[in-house]
């Protein structure tokens, strides 16, 4: 516990600001305080114009989108409204003419967007109220406050990373963020087509949870089936990849190895197809009048066409198959750069030793490549559980071998999501499912990360 | 003395041979279902039959070599180009295959400059530079990653159908945005190279009085040649494999499709019979981009950066 302490006082020390918010709402001046209600106006007092009025500019729009639709976004966003699309005779037209009903999801999506637009709001307000107290400060200590040009300078230099992560960061929100939390509180409501809630819903709380944990219901077996079919799956599918992939790397690298280029070219070409093309043909080839069963009745003793897709067991052990013959350029095209970035002269230390392969491959290949390529092991792993195509394409989650159910044999906790919303429109069901998706890998991923030698010391190997 | 040496040799020799023709066992099995599909997009005869696979020629003369081994096989196919040439003209058909092609080109090259751009950007910054949300937004970018895509697949649509970019040739730039909009969060892997450059050369130059913003362009981006490829094909590639996104934003508008969506169609129930061979041949013809993409950055993985620093 006090070695913790220790190690966040060092980490508020590493960044201290002074001219962090909380000193701001202590130490500023007048103008400084009434920059929270007037965003810039401390700028403006104290030469920075641009800046200044940027801020200004800022809070002027964030008012105006407020009256005009902000507000009721978010009081929308409360009730998911309620009033259904109905029927009025229109006597001066003799027709029937249909209200505007109203559309939750709509409502829930623009009163998410609002929420977000104010998150950002006021970050933009407290940043006002720090630039202007750093003004404030450097004027007091008799330096001029930072021109604009010199602001401009300092974000290609020591602010580059404001410059360079704006844009990203931006994209992430709008294309990330934002249709997550939007389908997060899907899970929160009745919008399924379960007693048709598709155009109006409400918020029902916690209500959709036990539906999805209890062991009695069907949707309930269904999810304990593929949430352990999932976490096998994401096991053997990784770590074949990485191992097999990690070998044929070092051996197309060995110095003995004639033609490097070509072998890499020959296992490339087969990423090089489409992987739907190759899975589709995967599956076709898999059939029961397959060509390799085909093939298999033809040149053995075999007489019945072996079931691959039909039986449980034997559709998973070919999924992992297959995903190997898919998985391996990439692990090999991703291993080779970073053995070829290994640098030389450790393995000439090595050598000079007098350390045999054996001995340079445990204690220079393998820890170096499990230091670069740690979080990519991670990410093929959270990959693998999100793996979509592979078992959509090959087996579409098939056998279903229990009719009652919504899901089969080989169907992963994503398949099972995108049929529970696309074709069977139990979208709250469906958020749910992601957010339990999210909850095995959160719980997988963290603690392995953060064990890995790249998390843990990032600069060993500069 | 002399003895041990050259048994050794022998026993490198050994294991050398065995290494190609290990390696050749594995090459034949990787390229075999490129090779059928290959052959599919010559044959003449439609339909699934995929017994007859060989080209009539060869299959005539292995017959006259193995009669008991090809007993039951009577002809090959014929090969020919109409499947490619169907493909590219047949353009008042239900699928109008060179629109498509543009449609993906125009999406994948704007995709892969803007993704690029993303992924080096954060990656450099997270590898380089320290400042204080740095670790909340690598810990944010990882917990991210963990929520399944299709999870936000209705959202996003929804969203951008309030900004208008689900009709017409705004179509486009929706599919752009959604294939380029996130990928500021994988710079795992691009960071991870990057920490493998040595930081004394970035040194170097901010000592010549370098700002960080030159570092960044003049030192660290040359000498991160694999990772841009990489990374530029990466995101060149997506599109053309997408099909999940492109459908549920595409729907029904059939002169936006791009080639993915194209191709899955042809393998629905009444279009298979007599589109196949076709998927084939589109198979193919997409390949081949990507192919030569594959092959050009064969050169990059020479060398890498190491004897950058000299002692």
């Amino acid at each position: 516990m006090p070695k913790l302490k220790a190690e966040k006082k060092r980490k508020t020390k590493e960044f201290y600001d002074p001219y962090c918010f909380s000193n701001a709402v202590k130490k500023g001046d007048i103008f400084t305080r009434l920059s929270m209600l007037v965003m810039g106006l401390g700028n403006l007092v104290r030469g920075q114009i641009v800046k200044g009025l940027s801020f200004l500019v800022i809070e002027a729009a964030y008012i105006v989108f407020m009256i005009m639709t902000g507000g009721k976004c978010l009081v929308d966003l409360l009730h998911l409204g309620g009033q259904q699309q109905i029927e009025v005779w229109n006597e001066a037209k003799q027709v029937y003419e249909y209200t505007q009903g109203d559309n939750s999801l709509l409502m829930l999506l623009f009163g998410v967007a609002t929420l977000f637009v104010t998150i950002s709001f006021v970050m933009f307000w407290r940043a006002a109220v720090k630039s202007s107290y750093k003004a404030q400060c450097m004027k007091a200590a008799g330096k001029k406050p930072d021109s604009f040009i010199q602001d401009i300078k300092s974000l290609f230099d020591k602010n580059l990373h404001r410059t360079l992560l704006t844009l990203p960061t931006l994209g992430v929100l709008a294309f990330t963020i934002l249709p997550l939390v939007f389908m997060i509180s899907m899970a929160f409501t009745n919008y399924s087509k379960i007693d048709s809630h598709l155009t109006i819903f409400n918020w029902v709380g916690f209500e959709n949870f036990p539906k999805v944990f209890s062991f009695n219901s069907s949707i309930g077996k269904s999810f304990w089936g593929a949430l352990g079919w999932t976490l096998i799956w994401a096991v053997f599918a990784t770590f074949s990849n990485y191992i097999l992939g990690m070998i044929l790397a070092i051996v197309i690298n060995r110095k003995n190895t004639r033609g490097k280029g070509f072998w890499r070219t020959i296992f490339m070409l087969s990423a090089a197809v489409p992987q739907f093309v190759s899975l589709l043909l995967m599956r076709t080839m898999f059939n029961r009048e397959g060509i390799i069963n085909t093939l298999l009745q033809r040149y053995t003793s075999l007489s019945e066409p072996i079931p691959f897709w039909d039986n449980a067991m034997l559709a998973r052990i070919v999924i992992i198959v297959v995903n190997i013959w898919i998985g391996i350029p990439f692990t090999m095209l991703q291993v080779t750069g970073v053995l070829q970035n290994i640098p030389a002269d450790l393995y000439e230390a090595a050598k000079v030793d007098g350390a045999g392969p054996v001995k340079t491959f445990f204690k220079i290949t393998l820890p170096y490549m499990l230091f670069v390529t740690g979080p990519y092991l991670i990410t093929s792993f959270t990959g693998n559980i999100n793996n979509f195509n592979v078992i959509f394409l090959l087996s579409g989650g098939g056998p279903v071998t229990d009719l009652s159910s919504t899901s089969g044999k080989t169907d992963l906790l994503v398949t099972w999501l995108y049929k529970l919303s696309v074709d069977q429109q139990y979208y709250n069901i469906a958020a749910v499912i992601g957010i339990m998706t999210f909850v095995v890998m959160a719980v997988v991923s963290l603690i392995t990360y953060h064990r890995t030698g790249s998390y843990k010391n990032e600069e060993g190997f500069q | 003395m002399k003895k041990i040496s050259t048994g050794a040799k022998i026993g490198k020799k050994t294991t050398n041979v065995f290494v190609h023709i290990l390696l050749a066992v594995l090459a034949f099995i990787w390229v075999l279902p490129i090779l059928f599909i290959i052959m599919v997009s010559f044959k003449s005869d439609q339909g699934l039959q995929i017994r007859t696979l060989l080209p009539d020629a060869w299959l005539q003369s292995a017959k006259a070599a193995h009669p008991d081994m090809f007993a039951n096989v009577t002809r090959g196919f014929i090969p020919t180009l109409d499947n490619y040439k169907k493909l590219f003209t047949d353009t008042t058909n239900v699928f109008n295959f060179p629109q498509m092609f543009v449609n993906t080109l125009i999406i994948s090259i704007f995709s892969c400059i803007i993704s690029a751009f993303f992924v080096l950007s954060v990656s450099y910054v997270m590898s380089r530079m320290r400042f204080k949300m740095r670790k909340p937004f690598m810990n944010v970018a990882l917990i991210l990653g963990m929520f399944p895509g299709f999870m936000s697949m209705i959202a996003v649509y929804y969203i951008l159908k309030s900004i208008g970019l689900t009709e017409g040739a705004m179509i486009r730039v929706a599919l752009i945005m959604v294939y380029s909009g996130g990928s500021g969060l994988g710079f795992y892997i691009a960071k991870g190279f990057f920490d493998t450059i040595p930081k004394s050369i970035d040194e170097a130059a901010y000592i010549d009085g370098a700002t960080r913003w030159q570092v960044f362009t003049k030192v660290t981006i040359p000498l991160s040649k694999p990772i841009i490829v990489y990374t530029v094909l990466q995101s060149f590639m997506a599109p053309w494999l997408d099909f999940i996104f492109a459908k549920v934003i595409c729907r029904a508008n059939k002169e936006y499709y791009t080639v993915s969506v194209g191709l899955w169609n042809m393998l629905e129930k009444e279009y298979i019979y007599s589109w196949f061979n076709c998927f084939a041949a589109g198979a193919v013809v997409i390949s081949i981009p990507i192919i030569i993409l594959f092959m050009v950055m064969q050169k990059f993985y020479r060398e890498g950066v190491s004897g950058a620093v000299k002692g």
